[in-house]
């Protein structure tokens, strides 16, 4: 980095200072414009919101520990699902997403920073506003929003007046999310270095860039759908009541046309990290580049048209359900195609388990797990019984927590060397992931059988025939969320303690070009773009044909 | 070698990995406890189950073979054991084949699950036609042909133990939130069509013996058929939330056979008959306190608590409230059409004149309330939905 020695700063002795970061705390990080520090202040923010989420899911475990109610009046129950939801969904795993986009994208497409860097600022820095709107309503009169995070209305109107701070909440939250696609997708057409076509950029990348153009799709629905119910509980239209002449069936419409890209939203930028991860650590390729793009782009735009598969239930005409049941089942071919490519790339490889790795392996799994219960899920007639019931808990948790959430600390752990410049304990990231592994399956495998077995979702109390598992999960859901403090402790030690250095390419086996520059990645990299041979393509040979 | 050595470590693999599975899904019923979806008792539960079985055991076999693969490369292809790195990057063709293979495995599934959808929504030639009224948080009742109805709450006991703090176990109470107070009565071998609704809120009608679900909606009328081929009894939940007591809103069914089931519309019908005389007499301030305070416990209490001091601000206290002290056509007004946008429901849709005249005098005379005046069957004026 030849530019950074002649800025005439003239800390010799600590090389952390030689590349002109801002002078004190509220210009380094309140108005940084810089990837880097955006997305470690993303990646901070949703690892909190990801303790005050798993905190309110432990309010919800402990309630159902035993049959009875013992700790809390079920409206509090109820609002502790709600919000439970709404803060892993919006307030951990999408933002963790942006963190990883901002400081990654430009590290793997070659270029200095985002595209438009005061924006950045500004879409990370709506979240914390957001997010406290969000929870103060916890102590509002009336409580919080407790109608489960779809809002299903009539119920979500018969939330107090703590409802239109819901839904500006969500509206905050909105608007950051866009500002953060349109980041993304304006760096990665316009920015990358000389020679990084589209075909040969990180999986990685292309994740994020289909992501970020479902999320502009979508969360302006979302917007629509909540501005509705606001005016509705407000100012007396009636969009969803009925007896004004609306249709409460048109919001969940409305809803899970944003619902179901959303889920993908979640999970796209995972497969990305996974389909980095596998290959480094096999040594090998990631097998088969060009249907993983295609399939990413299929899994895209399948999500937009298989909505009502969330609502089997409302009493849809017989060829809606049919539509919708096949293009869900359609679903399966592409995700399919991604589980069997990763294999192929572990597949003789020569494979070394680091906890990254271990992670990924762990993603491939239970999110197949996941996936294949999903598939069952879509089938209609089978759907009237898994409907509604802890099947869909367990479903839908087991494709976002050892999905989305395993794929969120295999990549912290891939590359928080490269981000602090120092090994993180190899030692106690495989003993976070083994107990990770093992508790949210003690967490979420008894779920299936509750929900086949006829316990409902959503309820703060059961019959006590479903005593049993209810223990268990709420056994593995306390461990799993007190394994979790390691998972900070291995951070905290990796950017304060640790005094081992990490090399610029710190797995033997990775390649890209976020190794090609020092750890920790200096404060500004790729100021002159670099050139991007083919030795930095892995899949050089399948794309060149 | 190579490749029998591969080949040895595979089916070990898969053999750990189908024993895993194994245990998985059959040990736990060894507890004792219930692991999979009801068989049920009528034709559609009965194929519900078939299609769950089949398309769990395809999701089994493609999960265990996968992760044999996956395990078999993880034992053999570690650097650990000296194995060098393969180059390849991509194979057309299989690609190709773990393409079309899915996709004809999801015909295969496609085909029983269509057929199941067809049966499902074909409600055409039914006996009998039972109208479902979903409240917060009970069910309302109406045999149309038979012109009974009535509404069905969380049973006294489950509802005393389910409280916070009650110090009741709930293992002691018999079908704990699974027993209400009025059974909905249904004969067997006959083909009952449900129109299925709400009036405030979206609640879900499910009961896992019958095979289905279905959303009960306010402003629509959904529609669903069962057949219930054995007499007994079956348990089942609201299944879509619906606000505080959605855990305590159960469905039970009684499924009786043909004779049982005409002697109880009989007897039904007689208690119609009673309960529209009684409308015509006078009842004494003693007979008024007892009934409504039974009324009161079974529809007022769950939000406005057992001593009127309600869960302020969604549920508000009627000990000293303006509605219950102020002048009786006011608060026989919201008794009778509700509050709209709360949880106040219409109770002229609920309950009869004379249940409304009697919790009216109740909680006008209970709390400390003391406006000592009374209210007779013959004052309430329902409009709608009360035809006694
Ligand atoms: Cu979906
Ligand atoms: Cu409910």
């Amino acid at each position: 980095m030849s530019s950074i020695a002649d800025t005439g700063i003239t800390h010799v002795h600590d090389d952390h200072d030689h590349d002109h970061k801002p002078r004190g705390f509220l210009n380094r990080w309140l108005f940084t414009t810089n990837h880097k520090d955006i997305g470690t202040l993303y990646l901070v923010f949703s690892l909190l919101m990801f303790f005050i989420g798993g905190s309110m899911a432990l309010v919800i475990r402990a309630e159902l520990f035993v049959p009875g109610l013992q700790l809390v009046h079920p409206e509090f129950f109820n609002q502790m699902t709600t919000m439970h939801a709404l803060i892993m969904v919006f307030g951990a795993v999408m933002p963790a997403w942006v963190g990883f986009a901002n400081w990654m994208i430009p590290l793997m497409i070659g270029a200095p920073d985002m595209a438009l860097p005061r924006m950045n600022n500004w879409s990370f820095w709506i979240l914390p506003f957001a997010f406290t709107m969000l929870l103060s309503t916890l102590f509002m009169d009336g409580g919080g929003p407790a109608a489960g995070w779809t809002l299903y209305p009539p119920l979500s109107l018969q939330t107090g007046n703590s409802f239109a701070f819901v839904v500006f909440a969500v509206h905050m939250m909105g608007i950051s999310s866009i500002m953060g696609s349109i980041n993304v997708i304006a760096t990665i057409i316009n920015m990358r270095a000389p020679g990084m076509t589209l075909l040969r950029m990180p999986l990685f990348v292309w994740t994020w860039l289909i992501t970020a153009y479902l999320l502009i799709a979508v969360m302006p629905v979302l917007a629509g759908a909540v501005t509705m119910l606001l005016t509705d509980h407000f100012f007396g239209t009636s969009f969803f009541n009925a007896a004004g002449g609306g249709d409460p069936v048109m919001f969940q419409h409305i809803f899970w046309f944003f619902g179901h890209p959303e889920v993908y939203i979640m999970i796209l930028p995972a497969f990305g990290v996974i389909s980095e991860i596998l290959p480094t650590f096999s040594r090998k390729p990631l097998f088969g580049y060009a249907a993983m793009v295609y399939a990413t782009a299929s899994i895209a735009f399948l999500s937009f048209i298989v909505w009502a598969h969330h609502m089997f239930t409302v009493g849809m005409p017989l060829e809606g359900e049919l539509f919708f049941m096949y293009a869900t089942m359609l679903i399966a071919v592409p995700t399919g195609v991604k589980v069997f490519n990763w294999v192929s790339t572990m597949w003789k490889g020569s494979m070394t388990f680091e906890t990254p790795m271990l992670f990924a392996i762990g993603f491939v799994v239970l999110f197949t797990i996941g996936g294949l219960s999903g598939l069952m899920l879509a089938i209609s007639a089978a759907d009237f019984q898994y409907h509604d019931t802890y099947f869909v808990v367990a479903h839908f948790h087991y494709v976002l927590v050892p999905g989305s959430v395993f794929a969120l600390m295999a990549g912290t752990y891939y590359w928080l060397p490269k981000w602090t410049g120092m090994m993180y304990s190899e030692r106690w990231g495989k003993l976070h992931f083994w107990l990770s592994t093992i508790f949210v399956n003690v967490l979420f495998f008894p779920q299936h059988y509750l929900g086949l077995a006829g316990m409902p979702r959503r309820i703060p109390d059961y019959s006590p025939q479903f005593a049993d598992f209810n223990k268990i999960s709420s056994i593995g859901g306390f461990a799993f969320g007190l394994t979790q403090l390691i998972f900070v402790g291995v951070i905290v030690h990796a950017v304060w303690v640790s005094k081992k250095k990490a090399r610029a390419r710190v797995w033997e086996g990775a390649i890209g070009l976020e190794w090609t520059v020092p750890s920790p990645a200096p404060y500004h990299t790729f100021e002159k773009a670099p050139d991007i041979d083919e030795s930095m393509v892995p899949h050089a040979d399948e794309i060149s044909h | 070698m190579n490749r029998q050595n591969t080949f040895i470590v595979a089916i070990a693999v898969l053999a750990a990995i189908s024993a895993a599975f194994w245990l998985l899904l059959v040990a736990p019923a060894l507890t004792g406890n219930e692991i999979n979806m009801p068989v049920g008792v009528t034709p559609q539960s009965v194929t519900h189950y078939e299609l769950h079985m089949i398309i769990l055991w395809i999701c089994v076999v493609i999960g265990v073979l996968v992760f044999t693969a996956m395990f078999t490369s993880i034992i053999l292809h570690r650097k650990s054991k000296g194995h060098e790195a393969a180059t390849f990057s991509h194979s057309t063709r299989a690609e190709i084949a773990w393409t079309i293979i899915p996709v004809l495995i999801l015909i295969g599934m496609a085909i029983p699950a269509t057929t199941a959808l067809v049966q499902m929504e074909d409600s055409t030639g039914a006996d009998m036609t039972v109208k479902i009224t979903g409240y917060q948080w009970k069910w309302k009742y109406e045999y149309l042909e038979d012109d009974i109805q009535f509404i069905s709450t969380l049973d006294a006991n489950s509802n005393a133990a389910r409280q916070l703090h009650s110090g009741m176990d709930p293992r002691e109470v018999e079908n704990y939130l699974l027993d209400v107070d009025n059974p909905v009565v249904l004969p067997v071998g006959k083909k009952i069509k449900f129109l299925i609704t709400a009036d405030d809120v979206i609640h879900a009608w499910w009961v896992p013996d019958l095979g289905w679900k279905r959303d009960a909606i306010p402003g629509f009328i959904n529609e669903a058929w069962t057949y219930i081929e054995e007499p007994g009894v079956y348990r089942g939940q609201c299944a879509e939330l619906c606000g505080k007591d959605h855990g305590f809103m159960p469905i039970v069914v009684n499924a009786l056979p043909e004779d049982e089931y005409r002697a109880w519309v009989a007897q039904q019908r007689g208690e119609a008959v009673a309960e529209a005389q009684a409308v015509h007499q006078d009842w004494t301030d003693e007979a008024l306190m007892s009934s409504g305070s039974e009324v009161f416990a079974s529809q007022c209490a769950t939000c406005h608590q057992q001593d009127g001091s309600g869960l302020p601000p969604a549920f508000p206290a009627l000990a000293g409230s303006p509605v219950a002290t102020g002048p009786v056509a006011d608060t026989l007004d919201i008794v009778i059409h509700g509050r709209q946008g709360t949880a106040m429901q219409a109770f002229s849709e609920l309950l009869t004149a004379t249940e409304i005249a009697s919790v009216v005098t109740y909680v006008r005379n209970a709390f400390g309330n003391d406006s000592g005046d009374s209210v007779q069957p013959s004052d309430v004026t329902l409009h709608g939905g009360e035809d006694s």
